[in-house]
């Protein structure tokens, strides 16, 4: 059982017979108030995204998801192919049900696919991958904009801010939890 | 902004408040944090430290050196309190509290403006910015009741809001997004329920002495007229320690000394504002975690 004071990006809860993951989380609390937790969250089943508030001293079930380790081997269109490294089973998981975690997919890579009542629905990535930047703009010397960061693209074709000494070709390290930059990686 | 040139104004505004202070004839004091009890609070979890607590305000002992003498006295000081955690909120966060005998919440509001211009001069900021809005500083400031504020900017009146039990929900949701934006907004005269340690106006008992400061939707700050009245204190802390009893928790003993003490505190004002969310406007910071040195999950 979780208290609302669990709450947090990538918790998985059961709401109304439904397993959720939570994608965003604010926490609000006047002073003298009562704690307020507004989640934005998405139905694992149908891929269908919700908004709720919860108070402290809500109660949740945790969400019973099972988990396989499986290989990603390819995407076409919206579909993605996993197979299972022991039994050589495939699944195909389409972009709805893995949300931001398709940004960080590439071939080969070994991530946990989550399964409720038998029927896959999400993936859990590792924390940190490495992906190869295919595009960016050379950093202007002498820019006084004052900025420190530029975009960048990466072979996902996942766009995220970096230091400006970033250059194509490049492999760069993120964390999927937050799907920022770490750092650069030889 | 990176991270040194926030922690170099930070240390700025701290030097300027403790600037104003000394110049306006207040005692800085630093009591301690681990306190065998506390003033029990529905809505705060403290933390507990080896049968003791860390305190979640430092107000039992300034309100006890206040009933000891002291006419001015101010403090900035590291509060705890469990599960706070949010993008303008730490479980370990820094407190400026001041207490002020002789004097009412309505001159804490004028202080709070006369503080603000300080801190404005000596930043050189005469306005501060918040997400996309930019909020002048000078006075005068907005001064709106919490029934003003609620009939303005909530679907349902306070009195409403009051009986289906959903003040915090409609104020998180509708009313304290919207205070501030013109000009930093003194939210006052909250009811009696919400009173806290905050005195009864005398000529409406509805309503208690207490008011927040917001700027741009960001609360900074809280303050009463002191309530002097041990037994009517005493009778508030008992109901506020069956209300943690219905959730669960169990209140820690009663500040005995403190209610003591109270019978001899003079007619006072006190007020705790957030430090990291003074520094946040200054600096624009959006997020608490931007304006110290290190958050628990960087430790």
């Amino acid at each position: 059982m979780y208290n609302a004071s669990d709450l947090r990006k990538g918790l998985k809860i059961m709401i109304d017979g439904d397993p959720y993951i939570i994608n965003e989380f604010e926490f609000n609390k006047p002073g003298k108030g009562q704690a307020h937790y507004r989640c934005k969250m998405r139905n694992l089943t149908t891929g269908n995204s919700a908004e709720r508030t919860y108070r402290s001293g809500d109660k949740f079930e945790p969400a019973p998801l099972e988990e396989r380790t499986m290989q990603f081997l390819y995407s076409q269109g919206s579909e993605f192919h996993f197979m299972d490294t022991k039994d050589f089973e495939q699944i195909v998981l389409d972009a709805g049900h893995l949300g931001d975690n398709a940004h960080f997919l590439v071939d080969n890579m070994e991530v946990e696919v989550l399964f409720f009542k038998g029927q896959p629905m999400d993936v859990t990535l590792p924390i940190f991958v490495n992906l190869t930047v295919t595009q960016a703009d050379p950093w202007a010397k002498g820019d006084t904009s004052g900025t420190d960061t530029k975009p960048v693209t990466v072979e996902t074709g996942y766009i995220l801010q970096v230091p400006p000494f970033v250059s194509e070709g490049d492999r760069i390290q993120i964390d999927t939890r937050t799907g920022t930059y770490v750092t650069r990686v030889k | 902004m990176g991270k040194s040139s926030l922690l170099w104004r930070r240390a700025a505004v701290i030097q300027a408040v403790r600037r104003f202070f000394q110049e306006h004839a207040y005692l800085e004091v630093d009591t301690p944090v681990r306190l065998p009890c506390l003033i029990p609070e529905a809505c705060i979890e403290p933390e507990e430290a080896s049968g003791w607590y860390l305190q979640t305000s430092p107000e039992i002992c300034m309100k006890r050196l206040l009933s000891a003498g002291i006419p001015r006295l101010f403090q900035i000081c590291k509060c705890f309190r469990r599960h706070e955690r949010g993008a303008r909120h730490l479980p370990e966060f820094t407190m400026l509290e001041w207490y002020r005998s002789e004097a009412d919440y309505t001159d804490l509001m004028t202080e709070c403006e006369a503080l603000f211009a300080f801190l404005a001069e000596a930043q050189d900021q005469r306005e501060v910015v918040v997400g996309e809005g930019r909020v002048g500083l000078a006075a005068p400031w907005e001064r709106l009741t919490v029934a003003e504020a609620f009939s303005r900017f909530a679907p349902i009146p306070l009195a409403e809001a009051m009986a289906q039990g959903l003040f915090d929900e409609i104020f998180i949701q509708h009313v304290e997004p919207r205070l501030g934006w013109e000009r930093p907004c003194l939210l006052h005269d909250y009811p009696a329920a919400m009173g806290a340690l905050a005195r009864l106006r005398a000529d409406n008992l509805e309503v208690a002495e207490r008011f927040e400061l917001y700027v741009g939707g960001l609360e900074l700050a809280n303050g009463f007229s002191e309530l002097t009245d041990a037994d009517e204190q005493r009778a508030r802390l008992l109901a506020d320690q069956a209300t943690i009893r219905t959730q669960g928790r169990e209140p820690g003993p009663m500040p005995e000394r403190f209610l003591t003490d109270l019978a001899n505190l003079p007619r006072s004002a006190g007020i705790a504002l957030g430090l990291d969310r003074l520094v946040m406007l200054f600096t624009g910071a959006q997020s608490i975690d931007r304006v110290v040195a290190f958050t628990p999950d960087s430790l």
